[in-house]
């Protein structure tokens, strides 16, 4: 069986974010870092693997994005993916989540996944969507913020807090799940790992490779456009208080509530 | 034409209140684009009156689709046939988990663009454009469509439940078929668990603990504090402590959680996460304990201190207490 991981590369969380005023589109310069959400995807599939719950013989990292993409790619394999695809195009920049998962999709379908796992979220914006997305043009049963997976019977048994509290799914394979971060704590990668990661069989594809229709992808086809910003309502910014000595500190929060009658 | 599909949530014979805001928003635009706003529920065997019970807010039709409850996938079938049966522009969402589910897979299925996080809709020469705030609400970017369908999906409590409508909506049922692969995932066990019921709606003061607090023994000095304001002060939590199995499902705040809105709201050791501030922004008073110089929740709190709550939350308890008795 053969686990796909799709996985993203995200400004580094120490990076002031940003958007080019002209595009609307984020402003990618910077640090970057393998969206910390898709790690534990890939600790999910390593733990499958591992496991021996399913026979897993391969795990492969998947991304799209621009060139610089491949260190998160590389940075998937030193986590323990068995090999990487990275689709890169300029075809496909500025594509929105619609247009982003068809074309992930495209990808996907060239591999024959018996299962894709990602991260439920990313870092910087596309918020839990993507895998609901994928799971429809791949026409495969579909769960997101999973916290737990465990195999019965060559079905997973997943569960994750839904609006009335935690849900248990049967979703039978293939299929696309997305996790959250308490399903697991990713483990390290060791040197050994990090040094060999570059060595490790590694695609590159374009849009032509994956028949994706370049009708569908990009900035200017995508279905949901960038029209405008603003800034949010201003709130008056609170207090703040560094905390060096503890009893002076708190002699402050009490005669802050004294004053607001909130004690 | 004009016509905007709600999806209304639904659970033991109630409505989801961020669906019945959904609801009154989707009426509000609707008539400003010359439309009307219809709701859709799928389940079994759901009642004639619930689905007409929607027109109180604005609702003139409810589409009632029979398929499993609780997943997202029977859900985009049947709104993907109602929407392919003509007369609609746009679907929108609350709030919550499963319209960012369905709302996605109905982008899928229809080739629509989709909006997520939206905190407002404005109608504007008969279209909409969604609000929908980036890089940490520092910034709102304004989103429009130009698929012949555009989906909203909104942010938790974006939308006011508004009573506008008069008397009651049209059921009608919606034959669906659903596709093989939505019905490969089944709902095995549904709702709650997870601790004890604790009441966080009714208190005056609350206590939040999040990962900061170290471990689920942490919880003990928010317990104290709140002991030591007494009277209607509470302990909530944040989602990752309570998937950590720290605390009680109930005393959850944010986006799968409950939303509260007390005099005084202190959150030890919590970072401040969109997923959690959209249950809490709406706090009289916000106070913030945490380590981290850059955790996002002093961008909205009223007092920020920046320190370790291991030291501080003892000695503020002991200072409360004084107070209090003095």
């Amino acid at each position: 069986m053969k686990i796909c991981v799709l996985v993203k590369e995200v400004p580094d969380a120490a990076v002031q974010k940003r958007i080019d005023p002209s595009t609307g589109r984020m402003d990618r310069s910077g640090e970057k870092n393998l969206n910390p959400y898709d790690t534990h995807a890939i600790e999910a599939a390593m733990q499958l693997k591992e496991s021996g719950a399913l026979p897993i013989d391969e795990i492969v990292a998947v991304s799209m994005g621009p060139e610089s993409a491949v260190r998160a790619l590389h940075k998937a394999v030193s986590l323990g993916a068995d090999r990487s695809v990275h689709l890169t195009d300029a075809a496909l920049a500025g594509s929105d989540v619609a247009a982003t998962g068809y074309a992930l999709a495209q990808t996907l379908k060239r591999e024959s996944p018996d299962l894709v796992l990602l991260g439920q979220q990313s870092d910087d914006g596309e918020c839990y969507t993507i895998g609901a997305v994928v799971a429809d043009h791949l026409q495969m049963p579909s769960l997101t913020q999973v916290i737990k997976i465990d195999v019965e019977g060559g079905a997973l048994r997943a569960e994750r807090q839904a609006e009335y509290g935690y849900d248990t799914v049967k979703v039978e394979l293939p299929a696309v799940i997305s996790v959250g971060d308490a399903i697991n704590e990713p483990r390290y990668p060791s040197l050994k790992a990090i040094m060999g990661a570059k060595k490790k069989p590694f695609d590159t594809l374009g849009t032509a490779d994956v028949d994706i229709d370049a009708s569908k992808v990009g900035g200017d086809n995508s279905a949901a456009q960038w029209t405008g910003s603003k800034p949010p309502p201003q709130k008056a910014p609170g207090i703040i208080i560094e905390d060096e000595d503890t009893a002076e500190t708190v002699e402050k929060i009490v005669a802050w509530l004294d004053e607001r009658k909130l004690i | 034409m004009g016509n905007i599909l709600v999806y209304a949530l639904h659970y033991k014979g109630a409505i989801n209140k961020n669906s019945l805001g959904a609801v009154s928003e989707g009426a509000k635009l609707a008539s400003a684009i010359g439309g009307e706003c219809h709701a859709i529920l799928v389940g079994e065997g759901i009642a004639d009156d619930l689905c007409a019970s929607l027109g109180a807010y604005g609702a003139a039709k409810a589409l009632r689709a029979s398929g499993p409850e609780g997943l997202a996938q029977p859900v985009v079938d049947a709104m993907a046939a109602a929407i392919n049966s003509g007369g609609y522009d746009y679907a929108l969402f609350g709030g919550g988990l499963l319209g960012f589910e369905v709302g996605a897979g109905l982008a899928a299925r229809l080739g629509a663009g989709v909006a997520m996080e939206v905190t407002a809709v404005r109608a504007e020469g008969g279209k909409l454009v969604a609000e929908r705030p980036i890089l940490g609400d520092s910034a709102i970017s304004e989103i429009s469509f130009r698929s012949p369908v555009g989906i909203v999906i909104a942010r938790l409590n974006a939308f006011e439940i508004a009573q506008g409508g008069t008397g009651s909506a049209t059921v009608e049922d919606l034959a669906v078929e659903l596709e093989p692969f939505s019905t490969r995932a089944s709902m095995i066990q549904r709702g709650e668990q997870r601790g004890e019921d604790v009441d966080i709606e009714g208190a005056d003061v609350l206590i939040a603990g999040g990962r900061g607090l170290g471990a689920a023994e942490g919880f003990k000095l928010a317990e104290d504090l709140a002991a030591a304001f007494g009277g209607k002060a509470g302990v909530a939590a944040t989602r990752a402590v309570v998937d950590a199995g720290w605390f009680p499902y109930a005393g959850q705040i944010g986006q799968t959680g409950k939303t509260v809105a007390p005099k005084l709201y202190l959150a030890a050791g919590i970072s401040g996460a969109i997923q959690h501030k959209v249950g809490m922004q709406n706090s009289e008073n916000i106070v913030a304990i945490n380590k981290d110089s850059n955790a996002p929740i002093f961008d909205f709190s009223d007092l920020g201190i920046i320190g370790d709550l291991h030291k501080i939350l003892p000695k503020l308890t002991e200072a409360v207490k004084a107070k209090k008795g003095s």
